[in-house]
């Protein structure tokens, strides 16, 4: 097989200089009467024939590529410039390790230095770092971060039911083993008075997403006065898109952004890899999970890059660490950094921009449509792509019809998490939607609701 | 003027993308709106964002100078134990980069998405086969959250039973840190169990600690030695008396797969690295993947959504849909795990089939051994034994004042990604070499003179290993200034207007 290097006389040598005369000596320390079992796998396939079975399993997916996709929800369907794969295919990245050995590492350690000092710019924060697995995730670790931070004394953490449903439950799940609870997922989105109203000396933080699971901005005007009047932690789940031209979690007041990723030039690829975003202050710098990468010097005074502050982590650490996080998703952060260097000032904020106004075109020609109702359960505030449409049949429904008839993926069915949310759709528009394909949503719309 | 040209090209600094950057350099990246502009909220809004200005080109450039200054598995030898380095066949990234998998949103519905799920079926299904177990979850996202899944599992496990005493986990002095951190995430506690003096698990003082507030072992086996746990059978059985359950942690199963399932040795529960053993790149520190395959009692606390198969449904032909297990302790990620990861898992076992598995890992073995052979002699070799993929020696040289890390460094004069150093623990100045199975005679007895050389430059010029190394862009660098003078970002205010 040509995946195996060795010729046969080669084997054969390398027994001899060990003394065997057949590979399956090797195995000799594994109990005989489990050792070699019968696997029941399929057979091999050459290189030919595996590419065509791929295809034809690529092929019995309806995907954003050949449909337009107008569901978001956490994962969008933005534009990824070709800089982008060509730079994370590079093999020199693409087939490194988490760079223990800097001097033969200064790639990958100085893009991740530079990824970190983007996301600081974007999110408003002073550190970040080199990434978590996804964005459920790293916001997991952060409020394991504002719980450590208050050494268990404060067990409770508030939670906007405008965040995330998906992060929720990841978050509920990696509290299992603590005795924290997660509270104010009673109160109706947008509400942040009740949410201030549960602030006291027990919460460790409260937590936002801006802009929220239903695209709507928060008011977050003095929130974060009254979370810190409190002794608690403001973690807000931001948007990286949004960030281009709409104020940073930094400027009101955040001690902690998250963020998925994911839309700074990574595909869709069905749920991940994806990219967690984690952005701290720096007070917070020496409690914070995950790789960080520093700046320094060799013995001539050359600059060059080190993972730093590894006393955090867990192979120092081990059971004291700050987290258990060991791989994360260093390729991903790789192509935030091309697709922010990239585009750019200019880029990041024009590509906001068209989200902005592509989705409220959208919005406003949705609304127009006989029978529907555009935010009919949220507060009158800004949302930046995404918006709720109330249908008069179940979501299920018309998206069959979109599907079916129209070729369209439609929107997210929000009465599958949230029950006063039953008929509702929430439709995500990025840059990648021209508006004949918007007019065509509204139409088809139009059509399936009739 | 001319001295200049002497420098080679990678011996001048990549300037920074800050440095690179020139405000107004660029211009309009996007095409303008093609419908009306909506009234921006004016109180929202930023006015700077404070990222660099660069053209494609100089970004396409800044980042291919950079991957000439990063080593990686398709650049050459890279025997960094305990992390399976090996190549990974191209044809895998064509696969995975298949628009009709890259462009499918994790919220689509079921009967849109039956390739994906098809796919994530038959991979569930074989690394149930692979590792003996009776379910697989596919979502973790890498080992050391697999580690921790599991280890809520128990503990989901242990409630529902009414043990709540059993507060801890013996973890072995050889294990990697992350197992000790999941512990405490987790909620237990961690307790450390020595290994004997042939670097196995010590059996007696597995026994003394197996009570009633054992919720578990963590074991990696083959250990972090590369040495099979020969009391294997009597370990798990102490472990079981007691209560207990036992975790293994598949990070080396690249030794194991197609030779032994771990189910069948009374493992519980066990990730796999789908990005060591199945053949998915390591992206320079992730993304991994780090499935789950559980026992029959264990299945049902998996983490959800998985893949289930039921009847052709009559009206849109599908049969693949997602389902949680009925006691699941929920959701570990935002949606369905590493799936770039999984088409590649899958990509490599349908290439290999069961007995290309077992050959993959025999030729692990046999080049690790084969290199422990012809370096046994030349550094101190703690645990005299037969390994398996891997093997730790002592970087030593009698007589030299030189260190693990020098020997490291020097390696990569030579042209090779150095080994794992300094871990285990209970190795000192441990250089852990884990070859793999993709690298052939030539590439390991070339390494092996290089140590050799660089045994016999120890003790005679040890200083051009402590001034180690001498070819890379950058000489050693000061990692306790990186530290102390913290630089964790550029500053774009020196660089913007």
């Amino acid at each position: 097989m040509r995946y195996l290097p060795h010729t046969e006389t080669e084997r054969r040598l390398m027994l001899e200089t060990l003394g065997l005369g057949r590979l399956e000596e090797l195995a000799a320390d594994i109990p005989e009467h489990v050792r070699f079992p019968d696997l029941e796998l399929p057979a091999p396939v050459a290189e030919m024939a595996l590419e065509n079975h791929l295809r034809r399993l690529a092929a019995g997916n309806v995907n954003a590529g050949n449909h337009e996709c107008f569901l978001g929800a956490g994962a969008y369907h933005h534009y990824i410039p070709a800089a982008v794969g060509y730079v994370i295919g590079r093999g020199e990245f693409f087939t490194s390790y988490t760079p223990y050995q800097a001097e033969a590492s200064q790639g990958m350690l100085q893009a991740m230095f530079e990824y970190q000092s983007m996301i600081c710019q974007l999110t408003g924060m002073d550190v970040t770092n080199a990434s978590h697995y996804d964005g459920a995730t790293a916001l997991a670790e952060a409020v394991r971060m504002a719980l450590n931070l208050t050494s268990r004394k404060r067990q409770r953490v508030i939670f906007s039911s405008a965040i995330n449903p998906c992060y929720r439950s990841t978050v509920r799940t990696y509290l299992q083993g603590t005795e924290a609870s997660l509270t104010g997922e009673n109160a109706s989105p947008g509400d942040m008075d009740s949410l201030v109203s549960l602030l006291d000396d027990e919460v460790a933080a409260l937590v936002i997403q801006n802009p929220n699971f239903f695209g709507q901005f928060e008011d977050v005007a003095d929130l974060a006065d009254a979370v810190h009047d409190a002794g608690a932690l403001l973690i807000v789940v931001a948007d990286p898109i949004a960030l281009g031209r709409f104020q940073s979690p930094g400027v009101y007041g955040a001690d902690v952004v998250v963020a998925e990723g994911q839309p700074l030039g990574i595909p869709l690829s069905f749920g991940g890899p994806y990219l967690g975003i984690f952005a701290t202050r720096r007070e917070y710098v020496h409690h914070m999970p995950g790789r960080l990468v520093g700046e320094t010097a060799d013995e001539n005074g050359r600059r060059g890059y080190v993972l730093t502050l590894a006393a955090r982590e867990q192979h120092i650490r081990r059971a004291r660490a700050a987290s258990n996080i060991c791989t994360n998703a260093g390729l991903m952060a790789l192509a935030a950094a091309t697709y922010l260097a990239t585009l750019g000032e200019s880029g990041v904020r024009q590509v906001a921009e068209l989200c902005y106004h592509k989705s409220h075109y959208a919005a406003q020609r949705i609304a127009t449509v006989p029978g529907l109702a555009v935010n009919p359960q949220l507060p009158e505030r800004p949302f930046f792509k995404e918006f709720t449409v109330l249908l008069p049949r179940p979501v299920k429904e018309v998206n069959r019809i979109l599907l079916e008839q129209f070729g369209i993926i439609g929107g997210f069915d929000l009465g599958a998490y949230y029950p006063s949310l039953e008929r509702h759709m929430l439709i995500a528009v990025t840059e990648t939607k021209t508006r004949a394909a918007i007019d065509r949503l509204a139409d088809a719309l139009a059509w399936a609701t009739k | 003027m001319m001295i200049m040209v002497e420098r080679a090209m990678s011996d001048i600094d990549e300037r920074t993308v800050y440095e690179l950057s020139s405000a107004g350099r660029g211009g309009n990246k996007l095409p303008a709106p093609d419908v009306p502009e909506a009234e921006l909220p004016n109180d929202l809004l930023r006015d700077k964002i404070g990222l660099p200005e660069l053209a494609e080109v100089d970004v396409v450039r800044h980042f291919v100078r950079l991957s000439q200054r990063n080593f990686g598995v398709d650049s050459g030898f890279y025997p960094l134990g305990s992390c399976t380095m090996k190549y990974n066949p191209k044809i895998n990234e064509v696969c995975a980069s298949l628009e009709g998998f890259a462009q499918t949103h994790p919220l689509q519905p079921d009967e849109t998405v039956q390739g994906n799920l098809a796919l994530m079926f038959d991979l569930q299904e074989w690394l149930k086969e692979i590792g003996g177990f009776a379910a697989v979850s596919l979502q973790p996202t890498a080992g050391a959250q697999g580690e921790l899944t599991a280890l809520l599992m128990m503990r989901a496990y242990f409630r529902d039973r009414g043990e709540t005493c059993r507060t801890q986990v013996l973890i072995p002095d050889s294990a990697h840190g992350t197992n000790p951190a999941s512990t405490t995430m987790a909620g237990f506690e961690a307790l450390e169990i020595p290994s004997d003096k042939n670097g196995g698990l010590d059996v007696n003082a597995l026994a003394a600690a197996c009570d009633d507030s054992v919720a578990g072992l963590m074991l990696t086996n083959p250990n972090t030695l590369g040495l099979f746990e020969r009391d294997i059978e009597e370990v798990v059985r102490r472990v079981h008396e007691c209560g207990g359950l036992v975790y293994g942690d598949g990070a080396n199963m690249n030794a194991l797969a197609g030779v032994v399932r771990p189910g069948e040795l009374g493992i519980d529960i066990m990730h796999y690295n789908l990005h060591k053993t199945f053949g998915t790149p390591h992206g320079g520190g992730g993304p991994g993947s780090g499935p789950l395959g559980a026992s029959a009692k264990l299945a049902g606390y998996l983490p959800g959504p998985i893949v289930g198969r039921a009847k052709k449904d009559k009206d849109s032909g599908a049969c693949f849909m997602l389902f949680s297990p009925e006691k699941t302790i929920g959701r570990m990620s935002s949606y369905l795990g590493s799936f770039g990861v999984f088409i590649r898992a899958y990509a490599y076992i349908l290439q290999h089939g069961a007995e290309g598995l077992r050959e993959n890992s025999l030729h692990a073995v046999l080049n690790a051994n084969y290199l422990c052979m012809r370096l046994r002699g030349i550094y101190p070799l703690p645990y005299d034994r037969p390994c398996m993929h891997e093997f730790v020696l002592e970087g030593k040289v009698k007589g030299a004042d030189v260190r693990a890390i020098d020997i490291s460094k020097r390696l990569l004069d030579f042209g090779f990604h150095p080994p794992t150093t300094y871990f285990p623990l209970i190795v000192p100045e441990a250089l852990m070499i884990e070859p793999t199975e993709t690298e052939s005679k030539q590439t390991l007895d070339a390494f092996a003179e290089a140590m050799a050389t660089i045994a016999e430059e120890a003790a005679k010029r040890p200083d051009k290993l402590r001034s180690a190394p001498h070819t890379m862009p950058v000489g050693r660098l000061d990692e306790v200034r990186a530290a102390r003078k913290l630089k964790l970002r550029e500053s774009p205010r020196n660089f913007m207007e």
